[in-house]
C-alpha cells in the first residue's frame, strides 16, 4: 500500500554525490557561505527569532528546543559567550555526524559562524571525541581554508564581527557528550558533569560564562533555517517536530546506513523494510532500540497503544511507529540521537543487555554513587548470567538495581544507563527467566557468550 | 610521584611537538584547558604518557601533577604504558556486535599474535576493544592507530593482518 518513503535530504545534500569534495573550492561551486554572507548583514535578535519559529529542536539526544537553549544565554551579564559544538558522537548506533564531518565539514562550519554570529559568541570550539583523529584533521584544515576566505576569525565577511573557531579533542570518554561534562573537559577537567542548577550553561557554562552547546546537526540546520526562514523551515516534519532527521539504520537490516527523512513522514516499518531493504532473509524482526543505544528498546509482536501529545488515541504495531520526537515518546520510547538499533530473531536478548551493561559500566564518570555502583553492578548480573551463574531471582535484581539508578544522579546518564536494563527485563522477561533458569537446571555454562564482549 | 623528580629533567619533546605546544595553549583564555591536547601531543610524540611527562605537562601549564594524573586515568585513550607499534581497537559495542566484532577481534588476535590488552612478543602489535567508535552502520569497525576500517569480517580481518605484518617488513 505505502510507497517507499523518499529521502528528503538537506544536511546529506551533497554528501557521497559524483564529484563533491570536501574543500572550500567545491563548497563555495555548490552555494556555500552565500547564507552565512547575508546573516553578517542581519540583526541577531532577529535571527534568533527565526530559530524559534522554525521550531528546530537538538539533534544530539534530548531534542531541547535549540531557540530556547539561545535565549537563555545570559546576555545582561557582560561575559563573553561561548559556542561550543558537540562533536562527541558517541552513543552506540549514532553516526550521523562522523559523516558531516568527514565529507561536509564546510557546511558545519558556515552554520557554526552563522550561529555564533546570531548569539554574539566571542569565541566558538568544536569538542570531537579522540577516537575521530582524522575528523578532527579535516576540521582543522577547513577551519583554515575558512580563515583565509575571511569566513572566521577577525572581521568576518568585511563586518566588524570577529570569531575563532578552534577544535578540541576528547580522549575516549562517553561522558563528554553531556554538554555540562563536555564543559568540565573543555576546561581541562575531569568530564564530571555539573549540577543544575546552578550550572546552566546558558549562564554558568565553559569558564563559568554563558554558552551554547550544539550537536554537529543541528548547527547545519540553524544554516539552512536563516536559508529558508524560521517559518519555511517549520513546513517540513510535522508541528513541534520541524525539519528533517538523518537517522542512522545498524544491526540486522540488508542495507544499514544513514538517511535523512522529514520528521515523522515515515514508520519504523518503512524503514526498516522500504529503506533498509528488510531483515537479512529468513531471519524475522524481533526488537529494535529507536534512538541510541539508551533508548528503550520495543518489541516486535506487541500492540503500543495509549494518546499523542495531541489527545488522540493510537493502536499501533512496532511497524506503524512514526519516526518522530513525540510518538516515539508516546510509545514508550524516544527518538533520542536518531540511531536505530535493529535485532532478528537470532538475538538472544540477554546476550544485548549484557553488551550495553558493559558498556555503561565502562563509560560511567563515577561521580554519583548510584550510576558507578548501579552500572557496575548490572553488568555483573548480566555477565554471570551469561557465564553460567545466575541465580533465579536475578531478573528481579536487575530490574531494582536499575530502579534505583535513575532520578538519583546529577545527570542524565543514570536514565540512560537503567533504561536498558528496565526495558528488557520488563519487555523480554519470559527469555531472562527462561536463560535462568536453564543454566540453574543444566550447571553448565553457556558457549563463550557470542556478543556480550569482555568481562 | 616526588622520587621522579630527576627524570623530569631528562623528559624531553621534539622542537616540532614543542612549537605545537606552545601554539595550541593560545587557543584558550585559561592555561589548564590545553591539558587534553598536551597529553595528546606527548602520547603521539612519546606513544604514552610517562610520569615525566605528566610532571612536564603540569609545570608548562602552571597546574599541579595531580591535575594532569587524574585525567590520565580518567580518559581511556591516555595510556601509561607502551603499547606495540601498531595499536589496533576494535570496536565492542551492540551494533558491531550483532555482525560479529568479538570473531573480527579474535582473528586478529590470533594473526598478530597477541592477547586482547596485551603486546605481541615482538612488540609490533597490540589490540584492544574500544567502545562505541561511531561507524555502527558499517561494522564491524575498527582502528589501527588512527586509520578507520570498515566491513571488516572475519575474511577481512585475516587479509588485514597479513598486511600489517608485511608492512612491518618494509
Amino acid at each position: 500500500m505505502a510507497t517507499t518513503p523518499q529521502e528528503k535530504r538537506i544536511i546529506l545534500k551533497n554528501i557521497d554525490q559524483d564529484g563533491y569534495t570536501r574543500d572550500i573550492d567545491c563548497y563555495l561551486a555548490n552555494g556555500g557561505y552565500e547564507v552565512l554572507k547575508q546573516t553578517v548583514t542581519k540583526n541577531p535578535a532577529d535571527l534568533c527569532k527565526e530559530i524559534e519559529t522554525s521550531g528546530l529542536r537538538g539533534r544530539g539526544g534530548a531534542g531541547f528546543p535549540c531557540g530556547m537553549k539561545w535565549k537563555f544565554l545570559d546576555r545582561k551579564s557582560g561575559k563573553p559567550i561561548y559556542l561550543i559544538c558537540n562533536a562527541d558522537e558517541s552513543e552506540p548506533g549514532t553516526f550521523k555526524d562522523r559523516q558531516i564531518i568527514h565529507k561536509d565539514p564546510h557546511q558545519l562550519i558556515e552554520g557554526m559562524m552563522c550561529s555564533t554570529f546570531a548569539i554574539q559568541a566571542a569565541c566558538a570550539y568544536i569538542y570531537i571525541r579522540g577516537e575521530f583523529p582524522e575528523g578532527a584533521k579535516i576540521l582543522e584544515e577547513a577551519i583554515e581554508e575558512a580563515r583565509k576566505k575571511n569566513f572566521v576569525g577577525k572581521n568576518i565577511c568585511g563586518t566588524k564581527y570577529s570569531c575563532e573557531i578552534y577544535v578540541h579533542r576528547g580522549a575516549g570518554a562517553y561522558i563528554c557528550g553531556e554538554e555540562t561534562g563536555l564543559i568540565e573537559s573543555l576546561e581541562g577537567k575531569r568530564a564530571y558533569p555539573r549540577i543544575k542548577p546552578p550550572f546552566f550553561p546558558a549562564v554558568l557554562g565553559l569558564y563559568q560564562c554563558p554558552t551554547a552547546v550544539n550537536n554537529v546537526e543541528t548547527l547545519c540546520n540553524v544554516k539552512h533555517v536563516f536559508d529558508m526562514g524560521g517559518e519555511e523551515y517549520a513546513k517540513i516534519g510535522k508541528p513541534g517536530n520541524t525539519g528533517t532527521r538523518i537517522l542512522c539504520v545498524s544491526g540486522h537490516v540488508k542495507k544499514p546506513g544513514y538517511y535523512e527523512f522529514e520528521v515523522g513522514s515515515l514508520t519504523l516499518g518503512q524503514l526498516i523494510y522500504d529503506v533498509c531493504g528488510g531483515l537479512p532473509d529468513g531471519r524475522k524482526l524481533k526488537a529494535v532500540i529507536p534512538g541510541g543505544s539508551s533508548a528503550k528498546v520495543l518489541r516486535a509482536d506487541e500492540r503500543y497503544t495509549g494518546k499523542t501529545k495531541g489527545g488522540e488515541e493510537f493502536d499501533w504495531s512496532l511497524e506503524d511507529i512514526p519516526l518522530d520526537f513525540d510518538s516515539l515518546m508516546a510509545a514508550g520510547s524516544m527518538a533520542g540521537s536518531g540511531g536505530v538499533i535493529v535485532m532478528d530473531d537470532t538475538t538472544d536478548m540477554v546476550e544485548a543487555l549484557g553488551n550495553i551493561n558493559a558498556f555503561y559500566a565502562h563509560e560511567s564518570c563515577g561521580q554519583c554513587t548510584p550510576c558507578r555502583e548501579g552500572s557496575l553492578w548490572m553488568k555483573k548480573i548480566t555477565t554471570r548470567m551469561l557465564e553460567g551463574q545466575p541465580r533465579l531471582e536475578d531478573v528481579d535484581l536487575l530490574k531494582s538495581v536499575a530502579d534505583q539508578i535513575a532520578g538519583r544522579t546529577i545527570c542524565a546518564f543514570g536514565e540512560a544507563c537503567a533504561w536498558p536494563t528496565q526495558s528488557f527485563v520488563l519487555k523480554f522477561r519470559d527469555e531472562f527467566i527462561a536463560k535462568a533458569e536453564k543454566q540453574i537446571n543444566e550447571n553448565a555454562p553457556s558457549s563463550q557468550p557470542a556478543i556480550a564482549g569482555k568481562e | 610521584m616526588s622520587d621522579t623528580q630527576t627524570e623530569t629533567e631528562e623528559f624531553s619533546l621534539s622542537s616540532e611537538t614543542l612549537a605545537k605546544i606552545d601554539e595550541v595553549i593560545t587557543h584558550y583564555p585559561e592555561k589548564r584547558s590545553a591539558t587534553l591536547p598536551l597529553l595528546h601531543l606527548v602520547q603521539e610524540e612519546k606513544g604514552y604518557i610517562s610520569r615525566p611527562a605528566m610532571e612536564w605537562i603540569a609545570d608548562k601549564l602552571g597546574l599541579t601533577p595531580i591535575n594532569v594524573y587524574e585525567l590520565v586515568t580518567f580518559y581511556p585513550m591516555f595510556r601509561e604504558k607502551p603499547v606495540g607499534r601498531r595499536h589496533v581497537r576494535v570496536c565492542r559495542t551492540l551494533s558491531c556486535a550483532l555482525v560479529g566484532s568479538h570473531k573480527t577481534c579474535k582473528v586478529l588476535q590470533d594473526k598478530l599474535g597477541c592477547e586482547l590488552d596485551g603486546v605481541s612478543e615482538d612488540g609490533e602489535f597490540s589490540i584492544e576493544y574500544a567502545e562505541c567508535l561511531a561507524g555502527c552502520g558499517t561494522g564491524p569497525v575498527l582502528m589501527v592507530d588512527d586509520d578507520f576500517y570498515e566491513n571488516i569480517d572475519e575474511a577481512k580481518a585475516a587479509e588485514l593482518a597479513e598486511r600489517l605484518k608485511t608492512e612491518k617488513k618494509d
